[in-house]
């Protein structure tokens, strides 16, 4: 039996009937990494004696009835940015190359409550700030479905390796996209949950207003059952927000028929891939021959999201960034003359190119003189882009979007132009904006049998509504299939 | 607000960022970002007048902790982090004054 | 030369005696090893995050009520972005757009009489680490344990003119905090800290010249100084036909100047803008309504209550009520007594005496109201001697001893065997017939020496008015 091709929901019941064990499972998935890895480097360090030892001690708290819960026993991969106490969490950047917390995030407590095992920590965008996975200091991540092409990002590593069975399941984050368009790339479901769903407590910011955690899977159920493990308030987090209910996969339901989609007439316009186009309204067409009722509609304010969002997400970076000084943790520059060359040193040492353009950015927004012409009208244009979307809600229930432009660039495409790349971010960046939650689920495949994902978005707390759509997709899909062995790393 | 990312802008910046360019990573960042500012311009062509500054989605309800003290001396695991630390504490170049 | 007038507001900062720190559960205790009172969230750890601790706000519209501010009911933290080693995050959470307080003011009262200064706002933030210098190896060392500890900051109007009001405003905005019970409001220990905007300008003008701000004043003798010094030095400017520049300044009070703090690295620019990771504060008009009936009597009520209820002069009134502590003491003792304005007394002669003998603060003054009382009424029905009185007081202020065990146990209670006293007169007039003479013969000073006399055979536990009243009986009988 493969092992590794198993749903984290399949895994689970055989682990917790028996069949199999914890060690079994954590045993497929280092074959697997040991297997794969070298091409893609989903990983940027894994936890093999731990997670055995780990595993041993799931597989007892399973038999004594400790752990009853659907993702007992399943190995997780966590984004390198999500802290885990005694473990390093670098963020893929130089300035935090030895760091290492003294806590757990809240959703790694919440993990291991579940009784699932810790693998180990992937790769991303320095910071989380970039779309392909390659501005990580320590090596690029490859997509497995054709190595020569980026896995997306920022969440490039946990994509992948969920991609190329490398785990079952695995925890990204998603500031303007970074975990629903790396899933469009990899040909995984990945979910963006509502602001303050999921604790950020332990999640290295990037930017605090518009960053979540959330769940990456081989398909929807594996989603929503992750996202019933890790949401929940947290008092440790003051944006995080309870509810009466958390029932995610056991409230799944494939029943779309009556329910109400809209899609934006503008986010078809100029600039969309044809082919991703294409693919997207086959999948829309499966939606409807369930008897969903899909329309068109207008979003007025689609050209002034990515300006909107880089503000804020940049402003916001610039200030959450400062912390890393040199004084109380990570990289220090060897050799510098006073203080303040100290901090610039390290810094211009410790940070990549991207983030520290991005920190440029957000510090003039900022500015003296320019904080009104920039960042107080990006906030005001957050408040146009929220409104929008408010009414779109009041007519739909659940907004489709591609994830991404274009399928996956290939490796170093993306960073000559960095302009470029952050207007690949369209369909993405509002979900932040507005708090939305937003699910990406592979849909189809171009014409280099590169993954194509489609985007559902519902309004704030409506996480049931897209995890349903797409459900009911994926089951009028039908199986998406494995990366070929043609496209094998 | 075309062109104002000069020189003296891109040297304040850097003061502010702490960071430290080369003439030639200057002059590329100011042009990056200048293009950046030139496309976020867009923005102008939206009415805000009246529109209020939105800084946080879900704001209605306060959030607090009660004034009760749960933490303990974690100073040793915490100072293992720093990349230089004497007696306790973080050790910096001088400060002044 | 022309003449000038000096323009004085002042930013004071107020450290909050809360439990814990602002944004985390860490002790705010003061004294402890470098570094032992803190946690990822005050150190700024990577993914830590702020959670506001409720304390702070009730105390900051304490404050905003005591000081006639009006409430922002909806309030938002901003984060200040400066880099320096002893703010973790090189941010500082504080409020700048919309601070919890506003347009307040508060009544000072100088030898020139009464005024108002104006608050132009307050608002909460968290303090900074400590740095100190090591002199061994060239470099500073940073310690956390003040990083995260609440702090609201009262910014003036220019109003003062002078080093007399800003010090009296000082004490008026000290005695309201510690009156509140939000601060101890400690100069030396750097609870509260008053940095000097100060600017000059020739008398009759209605312009406001440039100002400076003097960082650095640890003592209302030092904030004298350096007004004063401030004040000539920009004086001094003027007259010279240069002109001042708006800088922060730090004073030196061991040298009695200042220098700026002046660095290129500096930008001075804060870039303030809403903490993402602290939700708005809502303060509904219930919440400020139960604030504002839980605010305590503040001095000057005191002062005029003490004045009509125990007929005590405004001198008097004045010095109970200059701590809240002490003035509370005495409205407990005076309560049980029957005697309030003998207690009044007993506070401004012996409370004040011991107190000031023993080196304390009023608030450190711990004894129970009834024993005060109990020994006031003791006295009062002559049961214990003035003189003794005193001592079973120190033994009161000291160790809180229960006064009637003990002038039982120490045998200091007034004799009232009058059959003792008879006998006691009678042998005192027989061992002294000559100033018994003298008295017969009418010298009715020696009445004096023959009642010390009997004292002092009784050991002070007779009272002196039975002692002269049996001596006149018995003298009567010899003559």
């Amino acid at each position: 039996m493969e092992l590794e091709k198993l749903t984290a929901l399949q895994l689970s019941e055989k682990i917790r009937q028996h069949q199999i064990t914890s060690v079994d499972a954590v045993k497929a998935v280092f074959d697997q990494i040991e297997k794969k890895d070298k091409g893609i480097h989903a990983y940027l360090e894994t936890y093999k004696k731990d997670a055995y030892a780990r595993a041993k001690e799931v597989d007892k708290g399973i038999a004594s009835g400790k752990y009853t819960g659907p993702l007992a026993g399943v190995p997780i991969a966590i984004k390198d940015n999500i802290c885990i106490e005694g473990k390093k969490t670098t963020c893929a950047s130089r300035i935090l190359e030895n760091f290492v917390p003294q806590y757990n995030a809240e959703v790694i407590d919440r993990i291991n409550e579940a009784g699932m095992v810790v693998i180990g920590k992937t790769n991303m965008d320095e910071f989380a700030m970039g779309s392909t996975t390659e501005t990580s200091a320590y090596g690029i991540t490859r997509n497995p479905w054709n190595p020569e092409h980026v896995p997306g990002g920022s969440s490039g590593g946990s994509c992948a390796a969920v991609a190329a069975d490398e785990a079952f399941l695995a925890l990204g984050s998603d500031t303007g996209g970074s975990i629903r368009q790396p899933s469009s790339y990899c040909g995984v479901t990945g979910l963006k949950p509502t602001y303050g769903t999921v604790s950020r407590y332990g999640l290295v910011a990037y930017a605090s207003s518009l960053d979540q955690i959330g769940p990456v899977g081989k398909n929807v159920e594996d989603c929503a059952a992750l996202l019933d493990v890790i949401a929940g308030q947290d008092e440790k987090d003051a944006t995080s927000i309870g509810r009466e209910k958390y029932a995610f996969r056991e409230s799944l339901s494939d029943h779309v028929l009556g329910m109400k989609f809209g899609i934006p007439k503008e986010y078809l316009a100029e600039g969309l891939d044809p082919e991703v186009k294409e693919t997207f309204m086959e999948a829309v067409k499966v939606l409807t021959e369930k008897g969903a009722i899909v329309e068109f509609f207008s979003m007025k304010t689609t050209d002034y999201m990515i300006p909107a969002y880089y503000i804020i997400a940049s402003a916001e970076a610039s200030s959450n960034l400062e912390r890393f000084d040199g004084v109380k943790y990570g990289f220090r520059a060897k050799e510098y003359d006073g203080l303040h060359d100290m901090y610039k040193r390290t810094r211009t040492e410790g940070f990549g190119e991207e983030v520290k353009r991005r920190i440029m950015l957000g510090s003039f927004v900022l500015s003296s003189g320019y904080y009104d012409a920039y960042y107080l009208k990006a906030l005001r244009t957050k408040a146009l882009i929220k409104k929008e979307f408010d009414a779109a809600f009041e007519k739909y229930d659940v907004i489709l979007a591609p994830a991404s432009p274009t399928t996956a660039p290939k490796v170093g495409e993306s960073l000559k132009d960095p302009m470029a790349m952050y207007l690949s971010d369209i369909y993405t960046v509002a979900v932040n904006l507005c708090g939305l939650p937003g699910i990406c689920v592979p849909c189809g495949k171009d014409h280099q049998g590169l993954p194509v994902g489609i985007q559902m978005i519902g309004d704030c707390f409506m996480e049931q509504k897209i995890l349903n759509a797409a459900y009911a997709f994926e089951k009028g899909r039908g199986a998406f299939g494995e990366p070929g062995e043609g496209g094998r790393a | 607000m075309a062109g104002i990312i000069d020189d003296a802008t891109m040297e304040n910046v850097c003061i502010l960022a702490k960071l430290s360019l080369t003439e030639e990573e200057k002059v590329k960042a100011a042009a990056e970002m200048q293009k950046m500012l030139d496309y976020v311009e867009k923005l102008d062509e939206l009415d805000t007048r009246n529109v209020e500054p939105l800084s946080h989605i879900f704001g209605d309800r306060n959030v607090f902790r009660e004034d009760v003290v749960t933490n303990g001396d974690n100073s040793v695991s915490m100072l293992a982090n720093a990349p230089k630390s004497k007696e306790n504490q973080y050790q910096v170049p001088k400060t002044i004054g | 030369m022309k003449q000038y007038e000096t323009v004085i507001g002042l930013e004071v900062h107020v450290e909050l005696a809360t439990r814990t720190k602002i944004f985390c559960g860490c002790s705010t205790e003061f004294g402890g090893a470098p570094n032992t009172h803190t946690c990822p969230v005050c150190t700024g750890m990577p993914g830590s995050l702020p959670v506001l601790n409720k304390k702070v706000v009730e105390f900051a519209l304490k404050a905003g009520l005591a000081t006639s501010c009006r409430i922002n009911q909806y309030c938002k933290f901003d984060r200040k972005n400066y880099f320096y080693p002893d703010n973790p995050q090189n941010y500082q959470i504080s409020q700048l757009y919309l601070p919890i307080c506003h347009d307040g003011s508060v009544e000072i009262e100088t030898s020139a009489g009464k005024k108002t200064v104006r608050i132009h706002e307050m608002h909460m933030e968290e303090d900074a680490g400590k740095l100190i210098h090591d002199e061994w190896e060239d470099c500073s060392l940073v310690d956390y344990n003040r990083s995260g500890v609440p702090l609201i900051e009262i910014v003036s109007e220019p109003d003062m003119r002078s080093a007399e009001e800003v010090i009296a405003y000082l004490e008026k905005l000290r005695c309201i905090m510690q009156y509140l019970g939000v601060s101890d409001c400690k100069l030396q220990e750097g609870s509260m800290r008053a940095d000097v905007n100060l600017s000059v300008r020739e008398v009759g003008s209605d312009l406001f010249g440039t100002r400076t701000e003097m960082k650095n004043l640890n003592s209302f003798k030092a904030i004298a100084r350096a007004i004063e010094g401030e004040r000539e030095r920009q004086i001094e400017l003027l007259e010279e036909g240069k002109v001042v520049v708006q800088e922060t300044r730090r004073w030196d009070d061991n040298k009695e100047s200042s220098h700026a703090m002046r660095s290129k690295e500096d930008a001075k620019d804060y870039r303030y803008f809403p903490d993402p990771d602290l939700p708005p504060i809502h303060i509904s008009d219930e919440w400020i309504s139960q604030i504002r009936s839980s605010l305590p009597e503040f001095r000057e009520e005191k002062q005029l209550r003490y004045q009509e209820e125990f007929g005590l002069p405004p001198y008097d009134a004045g010095i109970l009520t200059e701590s809240r502590h002490l003035a509370e003491l005495f409205e407990q003792t005076a309560a049980c007594s029957v005697y309030p304005k003998k207690v009044a007394n007993w506070f401004m002669t012996e409370v004040l005496r011991l107190m000031k003998d023993q080196g304390m603060e009023p608030e450190q003054i711990r004894f129970t109201p009834q024993h005060l009382a109990a020994l006031i009424d003791m006295v009062e029905k002559k049961e214990v001697s003035g003189k003794n009185a005193k001592l079973v007081f120190e033994k009161i202020f000291l160790e809180d001893t229960d006064p009637v065990a003990y002038v039982q146990e120490h045998g200091l209670k007034i004799v009232e065997d009058t059959g003792l006293l008879e006998s006691t007169v009678g042998r005192i007039l027989d061992e002294n017939p000559g100033p018994l003479a003298e008295l017969l013969g009418g010298k009715d000073k020696v009445m004096g020496f023959f009642v010390g006399q009997i004292m002092r055979q009784m050991k002070g536990k007779a009272n002196p008015d039975t002692v002269r009243e049996v001596l006149l009986r018995e003298v009567e009988n010899r003559r």
